[in-house]
Parts: structure tokens; sequence; C-alpha cells
């Protein structure tokens, strides 16, 4: 019950009101707000850089889940493994999750900075050209995608790294005996059994690829020309910028209704495919 | 029974606080100052050491500084608090946010409060650069306290390797234009090693625009900040030299961070580069080089955009407060203090009496790099601020940055970004 009432209080009651203010026009001074029903909605379907957030948004998910869920399974297997190093390895992988964002952010403003930046530095040893990664509109969403699954992955391979752990042993010393490949043991007998736990990754992963703009504000601040803004950044900017809180809210409900839509399509749809033991 | 403890504990609180609130009606002035740190350098310190000195001098008056984070935070909590009828009584915030505040009906002018003569000396003692934003409708709303303009700083040793005299800079684009010629290294296989000029466009690149359009004689908005001049051609000559300078290759292409601008100059990345006075204290420690600062060039005239932060009263709060907090932002910008604060941050000291001190006259003699912002204040503007500021600076930025990326030619990058501003604006006609 207490519990009820901390999320009423915290989750349900704000999302009502933002509902409600989204249908309202924005306070200015002396005049208050008033109801103009759909005209925020309106106004967000004229706003070419709600589109243009979008769309790189749906480009940062669709490229940082994949990544990041592949990328966290791999180091997962590598450092289950018995190699040299492993304690070593295995907190090398965690340590971009233990850093802030904003600090990240500022050492990979230093790797992508042209001329003198890491990349660069290793790009012209190789010979390779000079570029502008983070000011030039064709990589900078590319570039803060990368920054996002590096922070990521880590987090990741510490649940399959657990899952992996707790596999029964005996399941591969029956599949050594039956001469199975790593590969074949790998895709019928780990993989499924991390069905669950993909799940919860998956949808921490989603809603990652929504909240996550802390980089934003170091590396671009969603430039140059809004190629590399995102949603929530946009958010941001109409609601503590612009002061637009009538329109803030509307883009508040439009990412409620993904994330909400995200949640419930991985609880009825891919809940029933996945295997609990 | 845990409902009735609820009860009692929220109208044991009520009482609470209805009792401290009557306690404070007796004590002294409560005066809840928010602040922004923007450059490096002992910023908090030399603040809460004013704080006491004011305190001191005037037993009545409780002086609560609070630090707030960078100015776009401490405008967000300024405002958040001010729309929920708690605002600070008076804050740091940007000098380009006085419209911001007036739409939101957030502050109040300082007219009100200048009585004596002495007082409204005191008001007319700034700089008139720094008025320019401090100032609409015949009213002041703002006093300039940590205030900043742009200029150039030149790498001597640079200067010397490529057979131009160290000591002196370009004044003219068209000086700009052949010393970044021939301050442009390229490596064996046709990369650059070296830009000659580099004029940072992330994050705000309007403020920069105005080095370009301020001497090629456009002023980008209205006095009243209803209007803006995008599609000037003079508007859009400046923006092509700025594009023309990456295209000629002295120039780093593309958006260039304002963040690793100064680091690029002290790597010798770039021999030349415009960045704001705040950075001169960073500079000077920094660079392991002989450098010069500067005007910037000039074109049709000479100028530069001034910056920075002015001091603002909000309205919600009681006159006594309101009182208090004129009192302390007369206090802080004393020309002794104002001179203290100019060499501890490396900001523009606010008047010409300031730099008359002692102090800062020895200050200026030993290190005359301190005087340059000064000397161009005569030729400076305001920063370009509007009302709806930030929408407006937004379409302005998104029209440069196209532009430098190569998106959009200057004149469709203006021409949108023109009818973005007039239809945000239209409202203000």
């Amino acid at each position: 019950m207490p519990a009820m009432l901390v999320l009423l209080a915290f989750t349900h009651w704000p999302v009502i009101g933002t509902l409600w203010h989204s249908f309202q026009s924005t306070p200015k001074g002396g005049r208050p707000a008033v109801w103009v029903g759909m005209e925020n909605y309106q106004v967000m379907l004229d706003d070419p850089v709600f589109w243009k957030a979008l769309t790189n948004n749906l480009w940062f998910a669709g490229a940082t889940i994949p990544l990041s869920i592949g990328l966290a399974l791999t180091m997962a297997l590598w450092v289950n493994e018995r190699i040299a190093g492993r304690t070593f390895l295995r907190m090398a992988y965690f340590t971009p999750t233990v850093l802030p964002m904003i600090a990240v952010a500022n050492i990979w403003l230093f790797f992508y900075t042209p001329q003198y930046g890491l990349l660069e530095q290793v790009g012209s040893a190789l010979g390779f050209g000079s570029h502008n990664w983070l000011g030039s509109p064709s990589t900078a969403l590319g570039a803060v995608t990368l920054v996002a699954v590096w922070k990521e992955a880590g987090f990741f391979m510490i649940f399959y790294l657990a899952a992996l752990q707790s596999l029964n042993p005996s399941l591969r010393e029956a599949a050594a005996i039956e001469g199975a490949s790593r590969w074949y043991f790998f895709r019928r007998v780990q993989w499924p059994l991390l069905m669950p736990t993909t799940l919860f990754v998956l949808i921490n992963c989603v809603i990652n690829a929504f909240r996550m703009v802390d980089h934003l504000f170091v590396l671009t601040r969603g430039g140059p020309d809004n190629a590399s803004t995102l949603l929530l950044y946009h958010l941001y900017e109409v609601g503590f910028s612009f002061w637009d809180t009538g329109y803030a809210s509307a883009l508040t409900m439009v990412i409620i209704v993904v994330l909400v839509g995200a949640t419930l399509l991985q609880f009825f749809v891919l809940d029933r495919r996945v295997h609990y033991r | 029974m845990r409902r009735n403890t609820f009860v009692q504990t929220l109208a044991a609180t009520a009482l609470l606080s209805g009792l401290t609130g009557f306690a404070q009606a007796q004590a002294p002035v409560d005066l809840q100052f928010y602040y922004p740190v923007a450059v490096g350098g002992p910023i908090a310190k030399t603040i809460d050491g004013f704080a006491e000195g004011f305190m001191k001098e005037n037993p009545g008056i409780k002086v609560t500084p609070i630090y707030a984070g960078t100015y776009q935070e401490t405008i967000v909590k300024a405002l958040t608090a001010h729309k929920s009828g708690t605002p600070p009584v008076t804050s740091v915030l940007l000098s380009t946010d006085m419209f911001t505040l007036i739409d939101e009906d957030a502050i109040v002018p300082f007219d009100n409060f200048a009585k004596t003569p002495e007082d409204k000396a005191w008001m007319a003692s700034f700089y008139k650069a720094f008025m320019a934003n401090s100032q609409t409708g015949g009213k002041t709303w703002g006093i300039p306290f940590q205030r900043s303009t742009v200029v150039m700083y030149w790498n001597k040793e640079l200067f010397k390797e490529a057979g131009l005299d160290p000591n002196k800079a370009p004044t003219t684009w068209a000086e700009l234009k052949d010393a970044a010629t021939k301050l442009t290294k390229k490596d064996a296989s046709g990369k650059t090693t070296q830009f000659g000029v580099q004029i940072p466009s992330s994050g705000f690149p309007y403020w920069l625009f105005q080095t370009l359009t301020t001497p090629n004689d456009a002023i980008l908005a209205n006095d009243a900040g209803t209007q803006v001049k995008f599609d000037d051609p003079k508007v859009i000559e400046a923006l092509q030299f700025w594009v023309d300078l990456g295209k000629a290759g002295i120039h780093p292409p593309g958006v260039v961070e304002w963040g690793t601008t100064p680091k690029d100059f002290f790597e010798k990345k770039s021999a030349i580069i415009y960045t704001t006075t705040g950075n001169l204290t960073n500079i000077k420690a920094n660079a392991k080089f002989d450098f010069g600062v500067g005007m910037i060039p000039g074109n049709k005239r000479k100028g530069s955009p001034t910056g920075g932060g002015n001091f603002y009263i909000f309205k919600k709060s009681t006159p006594a407060q309101q009182e208090a907090a004129f009192k302390f932002a007369k206090w802080v910008t004393q020309p002794e203090r104002a001179a203290q604060w100019s060499m501890e941050t490396g900001y523009v000291a606010v008047s010409q009496a300031a730099y008359d001190t002692p102090t800062l006259k020895k200050y200026g003699q030993d290190f005359p790099a301190a005087l340059v912002a000064r000397d161009q204040l005569p030729v400076s503007v305001a920063e370009f601020s509007t009302h709806e500021n930030q929408r407006v600076t937004k379409a302005l930025n998104d029209g440069l940055q196209a532009a430098l990326t190569g998106t959009k030619t200057p004149t469709q990058a203006m021409q949108d970004a023109q009818k973005e501003a007039d239809r945000i604006l239209r409202s203000y006609k």
C-alpha cells in the first residue's frame, strides 16, 4: 500500500497532470493557461525538429539495442571462460558503467577532436585523412551512438555474466560428452537459457535508448543543425530553454506512449516466448 | 492509527513552519542570491568573500549566495522557483535572458529603487556597451556584473615562423585572410596540420557570428527585441566570409567545438583563435609560447559583441528584500570590488571608474592583454537577444551550422532562419 501511494504520487499523478497540461497553452506572465485542445499536437506535426529528433532516436535505438546487447553477450561469454587476468578484464569492461556520463562525454570529446584527438591519431597513423566526427552532420549521430553503446555494454554484461554463472555446469559436461561444438552448445543450450536475462536487458536497453541524452549536452548539443538531436533532448530544450510547457507536455506524452507501447509489447508478446525454468 | 500519526505530523509541521515564519519576520532581511560559474578561477570563494564583507557593513541583511550550476542551470532553477512562488531575491543570469524574464513577469526594473542622486549616478556609471543588453523600453532591468566580450588570441611564435610580424595582429578581414593563408601548414600527404584561424561554432555560434556581422556593419536584432534581420545582405555576406575561410582550407571544416578551441590553440593546431576574454586567465596559464590578445578584425567598421551575466531582482520577493538586493548589487559593483573581480576572474570590469583604480591600473601595466577587452568596449554591441530568446537563437544557430557544414548555402540558411524567427516573433509585432 505505501508503495502504491508513492507510485501514485510520483508516477501516475504526474502522467495525468502532463496529459492535462498538453491540452493547454503555455501560461506566460499575465496570461494564464487556456484550453487549446489538440493544438500542441498540431504544432508537433508541423515541427521539423520533432521529426528529425524522432528519426534520429529511432536510428539511435536501432543501433544501440542490438550493438550493446551483442557486445554485452560476447564480453560475458569471453570473461566467463577461464583465462588469465579474468578479473582485470571484467573490471575493465565494467568501468564505463561506473563513470558518470558527463565525465565520459568529456573524455570522448577529446577522443573525437579533429587533428590531435585519439581517433585522429590512430587514423593518421593508418594513413586515413582528417575528419571532424562531431562537427559534420553525417557522422555526429553515429559518434554519439558509439559512446552510448560503449557506456551501456559493460552494464548489461554483468547481467549476462551472472546468468551464465548460474547455469548448471553439468550441462556443459553433458554437451562435451555428446561431442557438441561450442557454437552448437551456445545456440541450443546457453542462448535459450539466457532468454529471461535477454528480455530484461532488452527492456532496459529500449528505455535507455529514449532516456540517455546526458552526453549530448557535452558532445554536440544536438547539433550540427539538429543532426544528432534526440527526443528527450528536444523535450528539454522546449521545456527548459524555450519555457513552452504546453508543447513540452505534448512531447512528454509522445515519449510515454512510445515507452509504454514498447514495454507492453515486450511483456505480452515476447514474454510468452521466453522459457522460465 | 497510522493515518492519525500522519495527520498529527502534518499538523505539527504546519505549526512549526508557521512559527518559523513568524520568527523570520523579526530577523534580518534574508537575501537569497543565485549565481552561476561559467569560467575557471576561484569564483565561489570570491563571491562568499563579497557576501561576508557586505554583511559586515550591513548588519540588517543576511546574504545567502547559492551556487546554481551553469548559466542554463541557474535560469532553469530561478524560473522554476519563480513559477512555484519562491524565487531567489536576486540572481546573476545571462544579460540575454532579459526579455525572457520580462515575458515571464519574473523581474522588476532597478529604476524603482534608485532614489538618491548617488544611486542614479551609480546606474549611469557602467559602460554603454554593457547597458545595451540591460535596458529596454526606457527601463533598466539588469546591472552588469560578470561581463565578457569576444577577442582574438594569436600565437606569436607561429607568426614569426610564417614570416609575419609577431607584434602586429591582423586588423581587417583582408589582413586576417592573408595572415591565415600564410599560417596554414600542410604535411606531405596534403593534410592540414595547422590552421590559420579558428572561430568556434558549437553551442552558441550566434555569439561568435556577431564578431563577423558587427564588423560588417549589421545589427541582428532591434532594441525592443521584436524583430531580427538575418536575411540582410550584410549578414549573408558575413556568413559567406566565414564559410569561405573553411572552403579555402585555412579554417577547420564543419562545426568547430567551442570547448576544445583553447586546447587547439595550446597544441598549435590553430594560430589565431576567437574566444571570450573569460579564457584569458586559462590561456595565460597554459600556453607554452608567447601569445598576443587583440581586437576582432574589422571590415566596414570594428566591433564585437559583449556577453556574460547581469544582476536581476525578482518580483515575487518582499519590498524590503528587493531594497536589500539593490544595495547588494550596488555594493558589489563599486570600482574597487569590480577591479578585484576582474583580476581574479578575467571578466571585464564594468565601469571606467574600476579601470581608474590604482590596483587595476597597475595590473594593466604588468599585463596589457587584460586591457584589450576594455579598449574594444567603445565599439562593442549588445549580445543578440530577443523575446522568445532561446527559440529565436536556435533558429539562427541551426542556420549557421547548416551553412558551415555545407548543407545549405549562406543565403538559403539565413532566409530559412529569418522565416522561422518571423514565425516565432509574430505575436510581438
